[in-house]
């Protein structure tokens, strides 16, 4: 059984995260988180994940603090497509725009890594983006083809010639 | 759009068939979706706002799907109309009245699509099946995205998949819930033990209305909360397979019920129904508990007077919104539970009738 870290009434809340594999436990009574605004008042219908974010990212300010050097400091991040600064993103956790994941990268991956247990999506991909894809793979080969043609290389564009068909007619 | 004649049906999630219906109401997943080059919805402006619901409505109407898709436009609905949909889960209430700006949803007849414009996300894709259905909704929601993919560019990055407002709904923008009546594991309180183990392995559970740990009528969610590294299919086979183990302990716990207390069971399930058939006031809380007991006296065969698709009916009729416009005029919180009293009496009184 473990007390709230805030005020040492028993604790019913617990928060487990992992970073870079190291285990960091959070402990806070009903009353506390809901101070913390982790439980919206009723009725709504879920945890206040901007708060959690938020919470965790106070608690643990920077993933590898002092370790480097070359640390950014996220403070000075701003969008320049739709202007949100990182300040407002730990405020209240929403992003402004898509460009945002490239802004504010180096900060959201360590929050990325405690809410899932991936930083690579695997799952549906767009019709579009699969297209594209095999395009690019496609004139990747053509390339590699006419390295191997220039280099007389026949047996391996011969293979590659093959490659090439296949992904054509595989539609 | 007029809203009155939704009214009569039950909606998808609670036609109290399907697979499983013993136990599941309902499975639902939503996608989250935002289009390529614009604003999320909480940092656009008013025309964005507009422009993003003018390119949603247009692929939206040209969609190539079997059933059709009607808008309508929230800012236009009365408080009642919106409070409404999201008796009827077709909008969150977020859409109905925390946003601000051109917002709306889409849905089909059966309410078992439907498709919500800027909401936290530009799109918020939804699709309902009754009893544990989620290939069955997974397929049906992959062919709406697709279909709209069509026609509009997503923000997707190579990366992090589908990117959303909030950072976690990013990667697939998956969250699909399993809507559970777990009446006899929250008598025999093994439902916070089973709680607890499914926190561990990063499920969520909350209930109907998400209020404390007991939730009304003992209705809960179970949904998953990792959309980024793992896929749709991985996601959905690790709901199935704690959902599997929920409906054998929660069966369990209904056996063990009938043998040790039957006759306690019957007399709480007759209680019930007296209390709903003779209530001068209600409140919409006791009416859900009441109506959770009746709905597992079903299940136990201790009644066979009421179909279990009337208690789904008098479960939405009674909440607020329903029981406004079933009445026909607004009504503040005394009168609600005044007339959700004579709404009960009334219809068990016609049952009774059906009976003799």
């Amino acid at each position: 059984m473990n007390n709230c870290q805030f005020c040492g009434e028993p604790a019913t809340v617990h928060l487990t995260d992992i970073v870079n594999k190291k285990k960091r436990e959070m402990h806070l009574c009903e009353a506390c988180a809901r101070q913390q605004n982790l439980i919206p008042s009723a009725p709504s219908p879920q945890l206040n994940l901007p708060a959690l974010l938020q919470l965790l990212m106070n608690q643990f300010p920077s993933p590898s603090d002092g370790s480097e050097t070359d640390e950014l400091d996220p403070s000075v991040l701003t969008c320049p497509t739709c202007g949100l600064k990182y300040a407002q993103f730990r405020a209240d956790g929403r992003l402004g725009c898509p460009e945002d994941y490239e802004v504010f990268y180096p900060v959201i991956v360590p929050i990325l890594e405690r809410v899932h247990r991936g930083l690579q999506h695997k799952g549906k991909v767009p019709s579009s983006v699969r297209n594209r894809r095999k395009l690019d793979e496609v004139s990747d080969l053509k390339t590699q083809l006419n390295d191997a043609i220039t280099a007389e290389d026949y047996e391996e564009a011969a293979r590659l010639r093959d490659r090439i068909r296949s992904k054509e007619t595989a539609e | 759009m007029n809203l009155d004649r939704l009214l009569p049906n039950l909606g998808e999630w609670l036609r109290g068939i399907g697979p499983e219906s013993d136990v599941v109401i309902s499975t639902r997943i939503r996608l989250a979706r935002n289009l390529a080059e614009t604003h999320f919805s909480n940092r656009a402006s008013l025309d964005q706002k507009a422009a993003t619901e003018a390119r949603s409505c247009e692929a939206i109407a040209a969609a190539e799907l079997p059933y059709k898709l009607e808008y309508a436009d929230v800012t236009k609905l009365t408080p009642i109309d919106r409070q409404f949909l999201v008796e009827r889960q077709l909008i969150s209430r977020e859409l109905a009245t925390v946003l601000d700006g051109p917002r709306g949803v889409a849905f089909n007849e059966t309410e078992s699509v439907s498709v919500m414009v800027n909401e936290e996300d530009h799109l918020r894709l939804q699709v309902m099946r009754s009893g544990l259905a989620l290939e069955e909704a997974w397929a049906e929601i992959d062919r709406l995205d697709d279909a709209l993919e069509h026609r509009l560019a997503y923000a997707f990055h190579d990366q992090f998949g589908y990117l959303t407002a909030c950072p976690t709904n990013v990667g697939t923008g998956m969250r699909a819930s399993v809507m559970l009546h777990l009446p006899a594991l929250s008598l025999t309180k093994e439902i916070e033990k089973l709680f607890r183990s499914l926190q561990k392995i990063n499920l969520v559970v909350r209930g109907l209305y998400g209020e404390g740990s007991r939730a009304s009528g003992d209705l809960y969610q179970i949904s998953n909360q990792v959309t980024l590294g793992k896929s749709e299919t991985r996601v959905m086979q690790e709901i199935r397979e704690v959902i599997t183990q929920i409906l054998l302990y929660e069966r369990r716990a209904r056996q063990l019920l009938l043998k040790e207390r039957r006759q306690a069971e019957q007399d709480r399930v007759a209680r019930a129904i007296g209390t709903l058939g003779s209530a001068t006031m209600i409140t919409s809380e006791e009416t859900m508990e009441l109506l959770s007991t009746v709905r597992l006296g079903i299940q136990l065969r201790l009644i066979d007077e009421i179909p279990p698709t009337t208690v789904n009916q008098l479960f939405i009729h009674t909440q607020a919104a329903h029981l406004q416009k079933l009445m026909g005029t607004p009504l503040d919180g005394e009168e609600r539970n005044a007339a959700r009293a004579k709404y009960l009496r009334n219809r068990l009184r016609e049952l009774g009738a059906q009976q003799r």
